[in-house]
């Protein structure tokens, strides 16, 4: 599991009071009971965690977990490109 | 026209958890106003108010809830529970398609707004939870009550400052008495101790470094409160069709606006206030035996409330009991007038009225009886309870005892 993967499902867990154990990487808000509301409370937590901001049109794109950690993932890239360029 | 009962009470406030808390209080004229515990008191130069103490959230909702909730939404939900409990309504499909949820508030969630911004304007985080509208939206009470008792009839929120409570109970009461609802679920909440507000309350001039003493000698001025009260009403005949306990008959409510000042109280505004509300409940004012006055311990106020009061009963005025219990649970704002209705209904219960604490010394200029310090046992047939908003909107409601 990358960091990344254990990060977000850590964050993810604690925003919506759920049990760690039961998020993995497959899950979908649906299965964990989180409502589209849930999930701007999720985002929110994911941006402060990893100091990102994810655009409005991606977000509405985001159906689980996995889209949560490949989106930071290209989020954390592209800040790494611009710092270095 | 129905005639309307009050068969729930239930609140939160400096005097307790509960209504019998609050009741045994108020009897017992304790002042719940104590050294401020919210607030960081070397940053204030009043360093007192009527906090709810003791009140821990967790031990009423669950954490995910609880993230949705500001603290004066907290406060209603509480004391709505006692309430609805207290009343012994249950509310089918039917009837709560045909129940109104209608609360007043001064600011709503002022807490939610004070920290979100704080952390925005003065840490420098970019970022705001996207809790914070929905938890400092003025009606997110009401909103809240709806869905804890899957109410789905007419429901919103009435701000008129110090005056929305009672504002709000006016409406519902309406609404009951018109058959537009068969019952209400009403009150106020607030929970405003924010430095901020604080600070601005302070800027005022109006409050008192010492303690409330409404209607006295050396009086300072009022002292910030807050907590709930939500009251059942519900018509007479669904009441004893279903052998309801009736804490007192909603009878009446007057309602004006002083068109004067934002700050300066208005007599003749109040005085109207009063008069529309004994003529409303169909009371002579010879009925009326006790006032639970508006009272906030300022200058201004308790002299022009006295004037207001003997304006409309004349030399009647003399023999009226008058009382604020403010001096006990401190100035609520926008909860204020469902606080000191649940204690008149209480009082025309119990056959006790509730002192005005803190009482030293009678001031020549207001030369009624306040009841001064201590409670007195006395049958009670008509009530009002005195409501008087910053800029000049006032709201009075009349209670007349509950048949035996």
């Amino acid at each position: 599991m990358s960091d990344v993967e254990k990060r977000v499902i850590r964050v993810i867990a604690e925003s919506q009071q759920i049990d760690p154990k039961n998020v993995t990487r497959c899950s979908t808000f649906a299965e964990l009971d989180i409502d589209s509301f849930d999930g701007i409370n999720v985002l929110f937590a994911i941006e402060s965690e990893f100091d990102i901001s994810v655009p409005d049109d991606d977000a509405k794109q985001l159906r689980g977990i996995a889209d949560v950690i490949d989106g930071v993932e290209k989020l954390l890239a592209a800040k790494q490109s611009d710092s270095e360029s | 026209m129905q005639r309307v009962a009050v068969t729930g009470l239930g609140c939160v406030s400096a005097l307790g958890m509960n209504v019998p808390a609050f009741w045994q209080a108020l009897a017992a004229g304790v002042c719940g106003i104590r050294p401020l515990t919210l607030l960081p008191r070397d940053k204030l130069s009043i360093q007192i108010g009527a906090e709810v103490n003791g009140f821990d959230p967790g031990s009423h909702f669950e954490p995910k809830r609880l993230a949705m909730l500001d603290r004066f939404s907290q406060f209603a939900l509480v004391a709505a529970r006692e309430a609805v409990a207290d009343s012994g309504l249950v509310f089918s499909p039917g009837v709560a398609s045909r129940t109104a949820v209608i609360l007043g508030t001064g600011v709503g969630g002022k807490t939610t707004d004070d920290e979100a911004f704080w952390k925005l304007y003065g840490e420098g985080n970019p970022r705001v939870h996207p809790t914070v509208i929905p938890r400092l939206m003025a009606s997110s009470a009401t909103s809240h009550l709806t869905m804890e008792f899957g109410i789905t009839g007419p429901a919103f929120t009435v701000s008129s400052a110090c005056s929305s409570a009672s504002h709000a109970i006016g409406q519902a009461f309406s609404m009951v008495r018109h058959g537009l609802v068969e019952a209400a679920i009403t009150g106020g909440s607030e929970a405003c101790f924010t430095l901020g507000t604080m600070k601005a309350w302070e800027s005022m001039r109006v409050m008192a470094p010492d303690t409330c003493r409404p209607f006295s000698r050396g009086r300072k001025g009022m002292v910030l409160g807050e907590g709930s009260a939500v009251l059942v009403l519900e018509s007479f005949e669904r009441a004893q069709a279903r052998g309801a306990r009736i804490y007192a008959e909603l009878a009446g409510a007057g309602m004006s606006a002083d068109a004067d000042h934002l700050i300066q109280p208005n007599e003749e505004g109040a005085a109207r206030a009063i008069e529309a509300a004994i003529k409303d409940a169909g009371l002579s004012l010879e009925q009326i035996d006790y006032i639970n006055a508006h009272g906030t311990g300022t200058q201004a106020n308790d002299v022009t409330e006295t004037r207001a009061i003997r304006r409309v009963l004349g030399s009647l005025a003399d023999k009226v009991a008058i009382s604020s219990t403010k001096s006990m649970h401190g100035h609520a704002l926008g909860a204020s007038g469902a606080l000191e209705l649940a204690a008149t209904a209480l009082a025309l219960h119990h056959g006790v009225v509730p002192p005005t604490v803190n009482y030293t010394e009678a001031d020549p200029e207001c030369d009624l009886d306040y009841v001064p310090n201590v409670a007195r046992a006395l049958p009670l047939e008509a009530a009002l309870c005195n409501s008087f908003a910053f800029g000049g909107l006032n709201a009075v409601l009349a209670l007349r005892k509950a048949p035996a």
